[in-house]
């Protein structure tokens, strides 16, 4: 040991291992715990002892508890030490929590209680107006701690949502004891029992009213619910996590069943949608470019980053396109660079490559694979080192360039030091495309440009839900194909459409096997024989009426590639007509 | 031109050729785009050079900590490959001729700083061992056919290099199908050919051996397919004697992963040597000792900075690179947002520059809040003085350079205090020779004094010889100590005075001990005051953390929530302002579809959707009615609606479903 301290012994900084409760208390001070206060951490420790008290003498439990609360001390501490992290200033702890299962029409509720008071900040908390809760007392079934975290924002629950969710588990277990035999287990927050005690007395006013505060509420509810009932087990749900699972079970959601098609704004084009969003008049455009100026005024300072070895990504909400534009025309300008688009829906690595190779470095010659051609340009660009590129990729999160190779080899090009990257990404989760090696090769610098800008562009080439696919087929044109068939061919196709109608709520559902439908088309006299189908069957591909797909088992399916809402209007208007 | 097309998705603008060749210098980026450019040029060349300084330092310091290992690496394939050598007919020699020599080196998980390893690991190899080294990925190897090229063509390589670059022929065959016969026939060629070449002349150590060894390199042993490995293990196993393979496995994980990944009938070809390199949590503390804890570099972080760039390594990567990115960033920060950081540099240079101080930047100074706090506790003549007079300024900025100087000389004595409160008596005297040493040898006049104090209590140990046996047990307590850093050390002084106190009977040795440590204590006390509490600190202390962390280890998700929940944050907009979990109705679109959506479950209707947004929307719109039809206000509204919820989708935050007519479903659980 003594000769481990002299080798020490002019060290200052020592490192040291770390438990996991630090880790812990890391990341949540990490991920914005600067807005949290001691006080909060302490809140929760109180009711842990308000809980505690109560008269069932488990000990281990007791013990347990304990356990907890030093747990949670553990996680209060030094988190009002956390530095100021500039985006965490909404208390990025909401992000990671649980959501409830809500029902459906609540959005509709959120919407007009927001439009009837115009002008005024309104919260978006139902369950602090009593009357809601009295209309849809079935909208218990979902009210749970998460739930409280979002709506009455108290400090308390914020913390527990970012515990682990066995620590939240944990934290429940003397309540559900409290219940003694019965098999009612505890929901976990006080918010839920008040919603319990609603539900049993049948919505009572009074209580609703109470609903509204506080954490006293955490002593009374474990005696109020004597008598909890089956059916009401299944009306709460005891935890987070089965809720979660619940809701992302195979079991149906419920939601209306109001479709677009009803509505008489069906899908735009892409052409309309522009003309329309062209008459709107932004908002808060002096903020807005605010907020640019900012961001511009760092410009010089990428330049020298990049220079230096780091590269530069962009990240926050809004289109930073054309941010990166004008960064381009005034620092740029004099250098070779290359912007790629990477919500371009065929943009691919190679494509890159080549527009490198081909276009900035002049080279005439193909390559064999795209590592050949990379490693051409490593070459290249080892040589030369007066050659400088400059790379700008919006969206390197893109659909196409996402993938692990794209990204492999783009990182590859960035860590050469005559390339220099500025790059952008939107996507949630795009963080989780590197891994610590490709970390490393891209030398990130992140920077946050939050700008509400509208993705006009980005969008634009996306199949995007609302905005009308070009591929598929309206009912217009189906009907005009269906009418120069023979009648034959039109009777096969409506037996297949009625077929798919039918199975349209089985989520398994693959296709008409053909055998099947041949079957089905000899016993209406719609064909004689194999090949007649077969024939027929090719016409439907040849107007993308018609897809095929081998099934696991070899069998060959039909589909048609029509959303089932046009294909039953289509129905209703043959019947009419005929 | 433009930069969005319906046809393609890259775009290349080259300038003309005449512009091009003005490269703009990167200095000139320093004072771009800011008001205060002074000095910037200096300031520039003072980071660059203390920048290439710490590199180069780095790069140095990893040579030195990897050298034992690559020295017992090397020293073992010499030894193996000699088991190639001795061509005996013996048997046992048979059997083992059989076994590929392997190395299994064990680099911890540190990934990212496994490639400066294996580089300068390949390097060694090529100078003392053989030219034939090649390393290779599990990305490069999918299968053994691509195994075996990639081998092929890096062999081809090496030996390109070696011989005058006659080898394009060499290229064509890269493209050949490969097999073991052909590498071990390629490998005959290339060692006669060598033989001949180079009869007697060449024979440096490099080539000491008629036929170099092949050493390959796989840098990520677990990544590659087991199938892969147990297949290339038994092929070239079997052509040993002409193929003399020597295997060396980079393992991040544990020894354990061999066996995992290669059953007992191919493990018991190979004879395996565990090699293990330096923890990268050592090899930190020694980055950090020769970087930061010296005089060497003017440059220094505050608290919470370090804090940061620790915290980065020990929770996220453990990785020293990075480690070193965050020290590069912040040197570049300071000497780009400090206009004093001019001043950072050694100490000569310090005052040639403060002598052409400019009348700007000693207003600089002046502004400093620890240059204006120092003057604040001065007499108010001096005040004035200083304030005023442009000479004395220069003077006391000298003297507290000097000041800084002391800091960090004594900080070196720090460590020694830490062991000392732990340390038996031998070591003890042995620590205070030491610091004797060093006290003298440093010529600064206020640590003359101690010098002379510290030879006394020297003197009075060496007077105490009957051996005192408490050693063991204030060893043991003050174990926990050795893992603070200098800045908690203020702290543990305290903590061990009371541990002292409640201890009662108390030695000589103890008696003298605590006399030397209290001794120590208040030098401490004197000089090592915490950095922030020095007039002029700014100049060489780099305190900006959060933006360190916001560039180093960003929080996207947080931001993007923060943007759609919380408008005001970014646009100060007096509409915008809200309480916590509102959201005014004026509020972006986004924002005002992505808060409806959190209202819903896993599916969301369009429609009730779209008709919900209206409803807002329509609501915080005091639109003129007159001036349009409604009509066309619903279609501006429902066009608004589309755009949000595209946008949405390409956040992430929802994508169309098949489950249900007009649905989309929900990809985030919670509030984000």
């Amino acid at each position: 040991m003594m000769s481990k301290l002299e080798l020490k012994e002019d060290k200052m900084l020592e490192v040291q291992f770390v438990g996991d409760d630090d880790v812990l208390n890391h990341i949540l001070d990490r991920e914005g715990g600067a807005k949290l206060k001691k006080e909060r951490a302490q809140l929760l420790v109180n009711t842990k002892k308000i809980i505690k008290k109560p008269e069932y003498d488990l000990e281990e439990d007791d013990q347990e508890v304990l356990k907890d609360q030093n747990y949670v001390d553990v996680l209060g501490r030094d988190i009002q030490e956390s530095l100021k992290n500039g985006s965490a200033a909404d208390g990025g702890n909401k992000v990671y929590s649980f959501q409830n299962r809500k029902h459906s029409e609540k959005m509709a509720k959120l919407a007009s209680e927001l439009a009837k008071t115009p002008r005024k900040n309104v919260s978006f908390s139902l369950k602090n107006d009593p009357e809601i809760m009295i209309n849809i007392p079935q909208c218990s079934k979902g009210h749970s701690a998460s739930d409280k975290v979002q709506l009455k924002n108290s400090d308390k629950s914020e913390f527990l949502s970012t515990a682990p969710s066995g620590l939240r588990k944990r934290l429940i277990v003397p309540r559900s004891h409290s219940d003694s035999e019965s098999e009612y287990s505890a929901s976990n927050s006080e918010d839920d029992d008040g919603v319990a005690q609603e539900y049993e007395e049948d919505t009572n006013e009074v209580i609703l009213s109470q609903k509204i505060p506080s954490q006293n509420r955490a002593i009374s509810a474990p005696i109020c619910k004597e008598t909890p009932s089956k059916k009401m087990k299944r009306d709460k749900t005891s935890d987070l996590v089965e809720e979660y699972f619940e809701a992302h079970s195979s079991s149906k959601v419920l939601t209306s069943d109001r479709t677009l098609q009803k509505l008489k704004r069906a899908k735009l084009d892409q052409q309309t949608l522009r003309n329309l969003l062209s008459k709107v008049s932004p908002s808060f455009s002096a903020e807005l470019k605010q907020l640019n100026q900012q961001y511009e005024q760092l410009f010089y300072k990428w330049m020298l980053q990049l220079r230096l070895g780091f590269n530069i990504v962009l990240y926050g909400l809004g289109s930073k396109r054309d941010l990166l534009e004008r960064f381009r025309t005034t620092v740029l300008q004099d250098s070779i660079h290359v912007v790629i688009n990477g919500f371009f829906p065929g943009i691919s690595v190679k494509s890159i490559l080549n527009s490198i190779t081909e276009e900035a470095l002049d080279h005439a010659g193909t390559f064999r694979s795209v590592l050949d051609q990379l490693d051409w340009i490593v070459n290249r660009l080892k040589e030369d080192s007066s050659l400088e590129l400059f790379l700008l990729i919006h969206n390197l999160d893109s659909q196409m360039l996402r993938g692990d190779k794209s990204q492999q080899i783009i990182g590859q090009l960035s860590s050469l030091h005559n390339i220099y990257l500025i790059a952008s990404i939107d996507h949630l989760n795009a963080p989780l495309m590197w891994d610590h090696a490709k970390q490393s090769l891209y030398n990130w610098l992140w920077y946050e440009t939050t700008t509400y800008s509208p993705y006009t562009e980005e969008t634009s080439y996306e199949n995007s839900l609302l905005v009308k696919q070009s591929g598929s087929l309206p009912l217009s044109s189906l009907t005009h194909v269906l009418r120069s068939l023979t009648p034959n061919a039109r009777g096969i196709f409506r037996l297949l459409i009625k077929y798919q109608l039918d199975n349209q709520d089985n989520p398994s559902y693959l296709g008409f096997s053909f055998q099947d439908f041949y079957q089905q088309c000899r016993e209406a006299f719609l064909v004689n024989s194999d090949l007649t189908l077969r024939a027929q069957l090719t016409e439907f591909r040849d107007h993308k009426l018609l897809r095929t797909k081998k099934g696991t088992d070899g069998v060959e399916y039909l589909l048609i590639p029509v959303d089932n809402g046009t294909l039953s209007d289509f129905l209703e208007k043959e019947e009419e007509e005929s | 031109m433009a930069t969005s097309s319906v046809s393609k998705g890259c775009f290349v603008f080259k300038p003309n050729f005449k512009k091009r060749k003005i490269s703009v210098p990167v200095e000139d980026y320093f004072n771009k785009g800011k008001n205060e450019s002074e000095d910037s040029k200096l300031r520039y060349e003072t980071y660059h050079l203390i920048w290439q300084q710490m590199k180069s330092e780095t790069e140095q310091l990893q040579e030195e900590l990897n050298k034992n290992l690559f020295d017992s690496l090397t020293e073992f394939l010499q030894k193996s490959y000699s088991g190639f050598q001795k061509n005996s007919r013996d048997w046992g020699c048979q059997i083992k001729l059989r076994e590929i020599p392997t190395a299994a080196l064990i680099l911890g998980v540190n990934v990212t700083d496994h490639d400066l390893t294996f580089r300068s690991l390949t390097e060694a190899l090529q100078n003392n061992v053989t030219p034939y080294v090649v390393s290779l990925q599990a990305k490069d190897c999918p299968d053994i056919k691509h195994f075996l090229q990639k081998l092929a063509s890096q062999l081809m390589d090496c030996c390109v290099d070696e011989e005058s670059k006659e080898g394009s022929i060499q290229v064509a065959q890269k493209k050949t199908h490969c097999s073991m016969d052909s590498l071990s026939s390629w490998y005959m060629n290339v060692t006669q050919k060598t033989d001949s070449k180079m009869p007697r002349k060449k024979r440096t150590s490099t080539s000491q051996w008629q036929s170099p060894p092949v050493v390959l390199i796989l840098k990520d042993m677990e990544s590659f397919t087991t199938k892969v490995l147990q297949d290339f293990i038994i092929i070239s196993s079997q052509h040993l004697h002409e193929f003399p393979l020597i295997l060396i496995f980079g393992i991040a994980t544990s020894p354990i992963i061999i066996h995992r990944l290669l059953p007992h009938a191919v493990s018991s070809l190979l004879c395996i040597e565990l090699f293990q390199s330096l923890s990268c949590k050592e090899h930190l503390t020694t980055v950090l000792d020769k970087l930061l804890l010296t005089t060497q570099f003017p440059f220094k972080l505050s608290e919470k900075v370090l804090q940061i760039l620790t915290n980065i390594f020990l929770y996220h990567d453990f990785s020293i690179q990075n480690f070193i990115k965050g020290l590069q960033l912040s040197l570049l920060e300071h000497f780009y947002s400090q206009p004093l950081s001019v001043l950072c540099c050694n100490l000569p240079e310090a005052k040639r520059r403060i002598n052409f101080l400019s009348d700007n930047q000693c207003e600089n100074i002046r502004r400093l809040p620890s240059f204006r706090r120092y003057v604040e506790k001065q007499a108010s003549e001096k005040q004035v003085a200083l304030l005023t007079n442009e000479r004395f300024l220069k003077i006391r900025e000298l003297y507290c350079t000097c000041l800084e100087k002391n800091i960090r000389d004594s900080e070196e004595y720090v460590s020694a205090l830490q062991l000392l409160r732990m340390l038996a008596k031998d070591d003890l005297m042995t620590i205070l020779q030491k610091c004797f040493q060093v006290f003298k040898s440093s010529s600064e006049k206020q640590l003359g004094s101690t010098a002379k104090r510290i030879e006394e209590f020297l003197a009075q140990f060496q007077s105490l010889d009957e051996a005192k046996e408490e050693e063991d047990t204030s060893g043991s307590q003050s174990k926990g100590l050795q893992k603070t850093d200098l800045y908690h050390l203020q702290k543990s002084l305290l903590e061990m005075k009371e541990l002292r106190r409640t201890s009662k009977k108390q030695t000589r040795f103890e008696v003298l001990r605590e006399k030397v440590v209290n001794f120590i204590d208040s030098l401490v006390r004197e000089y090592l005051l915490p950095p922030e509490t020095q007039p002029l600190h700014e100049v060489v202390y780099f305190s900006a953390a959060h933006t360190l962390r916001e560039h180093l280890n960003a929080a996207p998700r947080i931001a993007l929530h923060t943007a759609l929940n919380n408008p005001y944050y970014y646009l100060k907009n007096e509409a915008l302002k809200s309480e916590e979990g509102c959201i005014p109705n004026v509020a972006p679109d986004i924002c005002i579809a992505y808060k409806l959506h959190l209202e819903c479950s896993r599916l969301i209707n369009l429609v009730d959707w779209s008709e919900a947004f209206a409803t807002v929307v329509t609501a915080a719109e005091k639109m003129d009615a007159n001036s349009i039809t409604s009509e066309e206000r619903n279609e501006i509204i429902h066009a608004r609606f589309i755009r949000a919820v595209s946008e949405l989708e390409l956040l992430g935050f929802i994508k169309p479903t098949k489950q249900k007519t007009d649905h989309v479903a929900r990809l985030t659980w919670g509030g984000c």
